[in-house]
């Protein structure tokens, strides 16, 4: 059988790639992925954790279910946001969305 | 070495191999379609996980949905999106730098929990994983309220994410 160990691990590595991806990608899309990935870490720690420790309950999987639907909330959101920029500065690039700082 | 524990590492090379081709690759399509890569990498951890019905919300919520808007607004703003640009932002090596650390420190604290090593426990004979999580859901000393929450929540950002992108009238 598989340690939990691996799992575990596993789940860290992908965070730490999606982490990179938030943190050095430039297009905001692409951002957007990273997070993405970040989540998809979570939800297998969770469901790994489940499978391990408690496999009478069901709490995990009813966890993973609900990051599940607040990542589809999101990624619409997030998305309808940059089609909605796309149209009024014709960017997505993050380092050039800085109406704020002006 | 078992024949599952080959399987893992199979899957989860081919997963870590394709997010790292997400975060890395200069055309954006491409790294759609890797995260779609990935993302089935998961779905099948959640097979191997016994947690067939997450299995099948990965593949059609993430996989069907999530990646399709993604290539989506990667199309509608595409000439933004051309692999003839550095996509990679120039403060990469600090970032870099945050995430192995964070792997680092992270791999650390497992390391020095005792129970890293133990391997998953029988499931009852049975089991339907399926039927205890679908009564979770609705049950009303279950989880219903945050079942309500999620829908509530759902219809607000699909209801939001169209005023957005609407566009001016």
């Amino acid at each position: 059988m598989v340690p939990l160990a691996w799992y575990l691990i596993f789940s860290a590595a992908l965070f730490c790639i999606g982490l990179f991806g938030v943190l050095a990608r430039k297009n905001a899309v692409a951002i957007l992925m990273g997070v993405e990935l970040m989540l998809n870490s979570v939800n297998v720690n969770l469901v790994a954790l489940w499978r391990y420790r408690v496999p009478s309950g069901i709490a995990g999987q009813v966890w993973a279910v609900i990051v599940i639907a607040v990542a589809a909330a999101e990624v619409a959101v997030g998305l309808g946001l940059f089609i909605a920029l796309y149209r009024r500065r014709k960017t997505v690039v993050a380092d050039d969305i800085d109406l704020m700082k002006w | 070495m078992s024949i599952q524990q080959i399987l893992f590492i199979i899957v989860a090379a081919a997963s870590l191999g394709s997010s790292l081709m997400v975060v890395t690759v200069r055309n954006l399509v491409h790294a759609a379609l890797w995260l779609i890569a990935t993302l089935g990498g998961i779905a099948i951890l959640f097979v191997f996980l016994s947690a067939g019905f997450l299995a099948v919300a990965q593949v059609v919520i993430y996989i069907g949905a999530i990646s399709i808007l993604m290539i989506f607004t990667i199309m509608l703003t595409r000439n933004v999106a051309d692999d003839t640009r550095r996509q990679i932002s120039s403060t990469w090596p600090g970032a870099l730098i945050v995430s192995i650390g964070l792997f680092a420190i992270l791999v650390l604290m497992l390391s020095q929990w005792t129970e890293m090593a133990i391997t998953a426990p029988d499931l009852p004979p049975n089991y339907d994983g399926l039927r205890m999580l679908g009564l979770a859901l609705v049950a009303p000393n279950g989880y219903v309220l945050p079942f309500e929450l999620a829908s509530v929540l759902l219809l607000a950002a699909l209801i939001g994410a169209i005023f957005v992108a609407w566009g001016r009238r």
